[in-house]
């Protein structure tokens, strides 16, 4: 390979492949290789205008969705997001989901349901946190990064389950959403009604957990009946301290009124949405939605 | 064909024939310089003792498959070997990061978490020592199901019912630099929307989504109009593959003394341009590594009637 002789080689056989270097090329092979020309040009037009397809707006106008606690901003979870699934492996009630195609860009990215499976924080170290190779989900953003106003927590929220340990505060800064109050008329507190029995039906397989029972075993909702003189699921079942209580105002015909309210420290983690026993959930979780907004 | 020669052929360039050959590789062409009719005899005499054999490709599925298999039972069975998906994982703890996904992720991003940079470099290191490529044909599960819809084409194709258009090769060099300026400029990992990779990967390990009909998409778009198309003429991850394995000391190397040029192994390669050595009279050198853009599958290895085509590390003779 190295030795200096000038002289070419033998005669080479015809074969298929595009003769390269100086022959003057045949009409007929100029006329193919100006064939394969164009086709290439328009399979490059064709593949890249489908990656593009991303940006319609049929894509981008779809219900935001909820994303898993620690997620960046939208467009900066979406660009650092490299789809491969790790948080959904770690999260112990599974509530964590991978987008399809039909979300454009977001296709492989994370999300919660959280009228499915909410996350709970069954794994008090907000696993799905660690368990992300590149950030797009995190305990503390980059200050490069940016935090829209409402979005930051006022003080580390305070896990319910934790209540009793050293430290019991959740390792997370900023909120992932806000619950409201969507349908007041449906809910029961606010009619003044009780709930009995199981919150969302037989057939529903969603799993919380249920401290006094067992701390490090989230068990079907299912299993868990309910018995309450005024439905206050919501209130109870939240797994944050001070994010919602139960407003009570005495009418002027003397009849007590209730309306549950969210406070600051609502991170949006969705359980109040999973738990309403009404269909569909008089309290929603608004997505990526500040506080005060 | 030297080194800077090997890579402009993988970028899209048309092989050329070699200026300068050894004299002992002259000898040998020179040699093989016969009539037809001792050639025939020659050929014909290699042909009855030609043991066909799928070594390579039987190992090479089992070890695609296991990996696939792994990742798959990893998360199903909870065994939490290797957690994740071929495009970020976790092999017992440690970060293994696709080096293309990470390429997209850090151009649309701009921003590099340690994770990501120890991954990075993990699987860098990684498929330097195991040939760039040989990603694509011993772990990429598209890889597999192209294979399988391969050879319906090729049997479509016998029957003249389709045919395969052939693009210029130089299309995936043009896709790399435009997803890649597509990821710095939108801040969106646009190539992983469409990647038959990460979607065939996350279905197999998340279950099934509609994303799997672009994928059935492409592989009816290869059974009917062109051979492989996906891998020869668009993947960007087998180009940055290609790149690394440029660096590689594991590669396959073609001897010229036991070849007699059938081109078996052109028939079945992947990327025949890296076969153009094997062509009568083109090589310069007794011995030749095939250029980085060869995915290491071994197909022509097991084809080759005379054991011209063999597996090679760099510099291992020579430590022996």
């Amino acid at each position: 390979m190295n030795d200096r002789q000038e002289q070419p080689v033998a005669p080479v056989a015809p074969s298929g492949a595009p003769a390269g270097g100086g022959r003057a090329q045949a009409p007929v092979r100029k006329q193919a290789a100006r064939r394969r020309f164009i086709r290439s040009a328009v399979m490059i037009g064709g593949v890249l205008s489908l990656a593009m397809l991303g940006y319609l707006p049929l894509a981008s106008a779809r219900k935001p969705r909820l994303r898993p606690p620690g997620a960046l901003e939208e467009h900066d979870l979406l660009s650092s997001c490299i789809k491969c699934g790790q948080c959904v492996q770690v999260c112990p009630v599974a509530a964590i989901r991978l987008d399809d195609i039909d979300s454009g860009f977001g296709v492989g990215v994370p999300y919660i349901d959280a009228r499915q499976q909410a996350c709970d924080f069954s794994c008090d170290a907000v696993q799905c946190i660690l368990a992300c190779p590149t950030g797009s989900l995190t305990y503390r953003k980059p200050a490069s990064l940016k935090t829209r106003a409402g979005m930051l927590l006022a003080q580390s929220p305070v896990l319910k389950a934790k209540e009793k340990d050293p430290e019991p505060t959740l390792n997370l800064a900023e909120r992932i959403g806000v619950a409201r109050l969507a349908r007041p008329e449906a809910c029961l507190a606010v009619q003044g009604r009780g709930f009995k029995g199981q919150a969302r039906g037989p057939e529903y397989y969603g799993r919380l957990r249920y401290v006094a029972i067992d701390r490090w075993r989230p068990m079907p909702v299912r299993e868990h009946p309910y018995d309450r003189d005024l439905c206050n699921l919501c209130v109870t079942e939240c797994p944050i301290g001070d994010a919602i209580t139960m407003a009570e105002r005495v009418d002027g015909d003397g009849r007590k009124r209730y309306r549950p309210l969210v406070r600051e420290q609502c991170v949006g983690c969705g359980v109040c949405e999973m738990i309403c026993p009404v269909e569909p959930a008089a309290i929603v979780v608004a997505p990526r939605a500040p506080w005060g907004a | 064909m030297d080194g800077f020669e090997r890579l402009r052929v993988m970028f899209g360039a048309a092989p050329r024939k070699p200026l300068v050959v050894t004299p002992e590789a002259r000898q040998v062409h020179s040699l093989k310089r016969m009539t037809k009719a001792e050639f025939e005899a020659m050929k014909e005499h290699a042909r009855a003792h030609k043991l066909v054999n799928h070594k390579w490709r039987n190992r090479r599925w089992l070890v695609l498959i296991v990996v696939n298999l792994l990742f798959a039972f990893s998360f199903w069975l909870d065994i939490q070997i290797l957690e994740g998906a071929l495009t970020a994982s976790r092999f017992v703890g440690f970060h293994l990061i696709d080096l293309n996904s990470a390429l997209q992720v850090m151009l649309a991003h701009k921003h590099i978490i340690v994770n990501l940079f120890i991954g990075t470099a993990t699987v860098f290191v990684l498929w330097v020592l195991l040939g760039g490529r040989s990603f694509c044909s011993w772990v990429c599960p598209y890889h597999l199901l192209a294979e399988w819809f391969e050879w319906l084409h090729l049997q479509l194709a016998a029957r003249k019912w389709v045919s395969d258009h052939e693009f210029h090769r130089g299309t995936r060099t043009v896709f790399w630099i435009a997803f890649s300026l597509l990821a710095l400029v939108s801040g969106y990992t646009i190539f992983e929307t469409l990647s038959p990779t990460g979607i065939l990967s996350r279905a197999l390990i998340y279950g099934p989504s509609l994303a799997l009909g672009w994928v059935l998409l492409l592989l009816v778009f290869e059974v009917v109009y062109a051979r492989r198309a996906w891998c020869r003429y668009v993947c960007p991850i087998g180009l940055t593959y290609g790149m690394v394995g440029a660096l590689s000391p594991l590669r396959v190397e073609y001897r010229l003394e036991q070849c007699f040029h059938e081109g078996d192994c052109r028939k079945v390669c992947l990327v025949p341009h890296v076969l153009d050595v094997v062509i009568k009279g083109r090589a310069a050198a007794l011995k030749t590594p095939l250029g980085p853009d060869c995915t290491r599958c071994g197909l022509c290895i097991d084809v080759c009637p005379s054991g011209a085509l063999g597996f090679d590390v760099k510099g291992l003779q020579k430590l022996l």
